[in-house]
């Protein structure tokens, strides 16, 4: 099939960016969505051009680096996919695809399609971890957790960190990001004793690096990959006020 | 250098880490905060072993080429973490986990390594509990295991399909808490491109910095290699895409000795390719053969549906041929199972390259909720890419390139033959021997980075107290930096017509036709001839667009590639001198009556460990011989 392409073509942080137009012939059904942009920088580099940069890894869905917006959605159409998942078999012959980098202040573009998500690993240096040493650990069947809480862990441990959320939010919120990681650890006994100070200067520094505030529109968990749950940032808010009142 | 030092320590096996744990220097704090150690890579062993040399007190400089170091490829582990904790009390011990490694390896791994690998299993295993991994729990609470790949107990701890991901978001969690200290300075989106020697020991890297392309240099009083596998010289593999041998390989020119390159493990149940624009496989974590029966139809090729299929009709090949393990045989035998029914013009699908992974009597015994339970995500995953329903139809499965057994030579400290150089997890050649087992590698990853790194680099490091930091303006950086920047000068200078991923294929095709899953003497000889013509013709026309001093992504794929020419065609070498069949390595001139690997003790029980020679020519060997003690070498039977 033949495909119209609208890429945001911009050179570096400090450049100006803006969208160019790309007609992409011989595009397959059974290619991913990345394959497709693999085959566009093949025809853009043999004809002299610059290819687009985008980023991408394991292409499995699991490592987080895609991260792309497609027709107005984080990771593209189709729901619980990341961008390296999408098949072209979504689109049809004659198409316009509109791809952009994450928007958000907090990720500011560096190349093409490539933002800075640096952020997130601020946001985590701020507390997302149990503060335990190697060595110290004691038996792993010591203290038993309930299945429930568990799964439930697990659950929102099965964020990436691709920031579809804080792109998909309107005030580029990364609450779920760090509601995922919260609940993550707050729901094991293993990281209950941390839990309040953890949300606290977690959400302190997610507001420090200029990620905006949440109102509770729900599109971050409607573009999540991993269908991360609002749930979660209510556990978030619970811990949060939880600290407050302990001053 | 022939005579490989491997320091194992005197003593019965199960004393030796012990004693050797007791008898190494120490380091003391005050000192500590004087020693610098980079580390390259943040996957499962480096980010464990940063976090714990922080928490130690060394000052540690962190490097990864993605943007966060929670990404690194570890992540993409599905199966299991193995230990011997033993909670099924099905017989599982340190012993029986050691004796299964070396077995499951064919007799070509080191057994004092392989023995302390197993006995730091159940310590990691009680250090991701406490970082907050969250590991599958049965309803009383307690954690659950699976059995997996290759053996008879059950010791594979998981998190549903995705038990990489989560022990690195361990490790990484550790690592992060040490750089909001500033014992660690994390420098991501960084490329190693050189390792720096001085006076014979390893004293810094040069790294470019892949957003402005500026080439730096960094000191340290150790370096410490924790960069991953090579699998994807195959082109395609289960491996993330960006995954390369440049770090090591940069070492290895630099004198560090390269063992048993030719070990590559195939994992056998990957989804097969489906077009020419493809860049990866996608595994099918082996977990799924516990529940999962493997056939292809006993007629050539028919072409029916495989429901329309009849019990009667189909040959469960591996059942049939190993009835002892049926559809849990090893990684490598599974593997080139598939391909000889394939090749033998029984394979399914459209090109005839895959075989049937079944599920359909499981669904029926322990209903589909049951199965949904252990790998839901697993079958959805196979949804999304083919369109097809596991529940209601065989996935389609082929083996691919994976994991690569074979790595830079350490000792028993895990130091190179560069002193001041270790190399950690899968960039070593230490554990595996000729084939890794399920849910092994996540096991050595996190085993050499929290608790056998840590210990062994203090007793390199306690000689280094008197040393002051290392400056990056002395001679020897300057002309690695030099030599670094002129090889991506003349790349950029070629100027081309082909782009870079079309010699990646070409180079992956050869690998995998001719030292891929089944080898033999006049290939491996096409093969390094068709690979030198190969190089030869990239560096004459490969086209690399922008500049230096920019991002560049196709600058450090061609990077990647024109190392690969040169692994590849060691890769060969050793595939050629190793004349015998073990583990994932299959000469066909060493084949039992029955089809299976003819293992020759006598002439091949050693490490084949390779010195760079020069630009273009053979590398000189040297080996280790190995000896084994604790277990009694046997035919690797699983019939």
């Amino acid at each position: 099939m033949e495909i119209k392409l609208k890429i945001w073509r911009q050179k570096d942080a400090r450049s100006q960016g803006s969208f160019v137009d790309y007609n992409l012939s011989g595009v397959s059904g059974d290619m991913s969505f990345l394959e497709m942009l693999d085959f566009l920088n093949k025809t853009l580099i043999e004809s002299g051009d610059e290819p687009v940069a985008f980023e991408h890894d394991c292409r499995e869905g699991i490592c987080g680096s895609c991260s792309l917006y497609i027709n107005g959605r984080p990771h593209g159409p189709g729901d619980l996919v990341t961008t390296c998942e999408l098949r072209m078999t979504r689109f049809k012959d004659g198409d316009t695809i509109v791809i952009e980098p994450w928007r958000a202040k907090s990720f500011p573009v560096i190349r093409d399609l490539i933002a800075d998500r640096s952020a997130f690993d601020k946001i985590m240096e701020a507390g997302g971890f149990i503060s335990v040493g190697t060595g110290s650990a004691p038996e792993a069947n010591s203290i038993p957790v309930t299945k429930e809480d568990s799964d439930e862990a697990f659950d929102a441990a099965t964020c990436i960190g691709c920031g579809a959320c804080v792109a998909a939010c309107k005030n580029s919120s990364a609450m779920l990001f760090v509601a995922a990681k919260v609940s993550h650890l707050t729901l094991l006994p293993q990281g209950h004793a941390e839990s309040a100070k953890r949300a606290q200067s977690m959400v302190a520094k997610m507001d420090e690096l200029g990620f905006g505030s949440c109102t509770n529109t729900g599109a971050c968990e409607a573009e999540c990959p991993k269908g991360i749950s609002l749930a979660h940032i209510a556990r978030l808010n619970r811990e949060f006020l939880k600290a407050g009142f302990r001053g | 250098m022939s005579n490989l030092q491997s320091k194992i320590p005197e003593g019965p096996l199960a004393d030796k880490w012990t004693s050797h744990k007791n008898s190494v220097k120490l380091v003391s704090p005050a000192n500590k905060a004087r020693l610098d150690v980079i580390v390259v890579g943040t996957g499962l062993s480096g980010a464990s072993a940063i976090s714990t040399l922080a928490e130690l007190g060394y000052n540690v400089k962190a490097f990864c080429f993605q943007d966060s170091p929670r990404r690194a490829h570890s992540v993409a582990a599905q199966g299991g973490i193995n230990a011997a904790k033993n909670y099924k009390n099905d017989g599982d011990s340190v012993y029986r986990l050691f004796n299964d490694i070396i077995k499951g390896g064919d007799y070509r791994a080191r057994e004092a390594n392989v023995y302390r690998a197993a006995e730091v299993s159940n310590q990691t295993i009680d250090q991701m509990v406490a970082a907050g991994v969250p590991f599958a729990r049965e309803y009383s609470g307690y954690l659950d295991n699976r059995s997996f790949g290759g053996v008879q107990v059950s010791r594979t701890f998981y998190a549903r399909g995705q038990t990489g991901q989560q022990c690195l978001l361990g490790a990484y969690s550790g690592m992060i808490r040490q750089i909001a200290k500033g014992r660690v300075t994390m420098y991501s989106r960084r490329d190693m491109l050189d390792l720096v020697v001085v006076d014979g020991k390893a004293r810094g890297i040069v790294t470019r910095n892949l957003v402005t392309g500026e080439i730096e240099r960094h000191s340290a009083h150790a370096v410490v290699l924790a960069s991953g596998g090579y699998g994807t010289i195959y082109y395609l593999s289960t491996l993330a895409v960006g995954s390369n041998a440049t770090a090591s390989w940069a070492a290895h020119k630099r004198g560090a000795l390269f063992s048993n390159p030719s070990f590559v493990q195939i994992h056998p149940t990957s989804l097969p390719q489906l077009n020419d624009y493809q860049a990866k496989l996608t595994l099918m974590s082996e977990s799924l053969r516990n529940d999962g029966r493997i056939w292809v139809p006993k007629e050539k090729g028919d072409k029916r549906h495989p429901n329309e299929i009849t019990e009667e009709e189909r040959d469960y090949y591996l059942e049939r041929r190993y009835p002892a393990f049926g559809n849990l045989v090893p990684r490598d035998v599974a593997s080139r199972a598939a391909k000889e029914r394939c090749d033998a013009g029984y394979g399914v699908g459209e090109t005839g390259m895959s075989v049937y992974l079944d599920f359909s009597r499981s669904i029926g015994r322990f209903g589909e909720k049951t199965i949904e339970a252990k790998y839901g995500n697993l079958f959805e995953m196979y949804e999304k890419i083919t369109g097809i329903n596991p529940y209601n139809e065989p996935m389609r499965i082929y083996p691919a390139g994976h994991y690569t057994m074979g790595g830079l030579w350490v000792d028993y400290n895990l130091m190179t033959t560069i002193p001041g150089l270790f190399a950690i997890g899968e960039s070593n050649f230490s554990d595996h021997g000729a084939n890794r087992l399920g849910a092994g590698s996540l096991m050595q990853c996190a085993g050499d980075g929290y608790f056998i790194l840590p210990v062994t680099i203090g007793d390199y490091l306690a000689g280094e107290i008197r040393t002051p930091r290392i400056s990056t303006d002395i001679p020897e950086f300057e002309k690695a930096e030099n030599e670094a920047v002129d090889k991506l000068r003349s790349l950029l200078a070629v100027r081309g017509k082909q782009t870079v991923t079309s010699f990646h294929k070409r180079l992956g095709k050869i690998m995998w036709d001719l030292c891929g899953m089944v080898r033999n003497e006049e290939g491996l000889k096409n093969a390094k001839k068709m690979i030198d013509e190969l190089k030869e013709e990239f560096w004459n026309d490969v086209k690399i667009p922008g500049t230096l001093d920019e991002l560049n992504q196709e600058l450090e794929k061609a990077v990647k590639v024109a190392d690969f020419f040169e692994l590849g065609r060691l890769m060969c070498q050793d595939a050629l001198e190793r004349k015998e069949s073990c583990g994932a390595h299959f000469r066909e001139e060493s084949q039992t009556p029955e089809g299976e690997a003819q293992r020759i003790d006598s002439d091949f029980s050693y490490v084949a460990s390779w010195e760079y020679s020069g630009e273009g020519n053979d590398h000189v060997l040297h080996k280790e011989q190995l000896t084994f003690d604790n277990v009694k070498m046997q035919e690797r039977s699983y019939k």
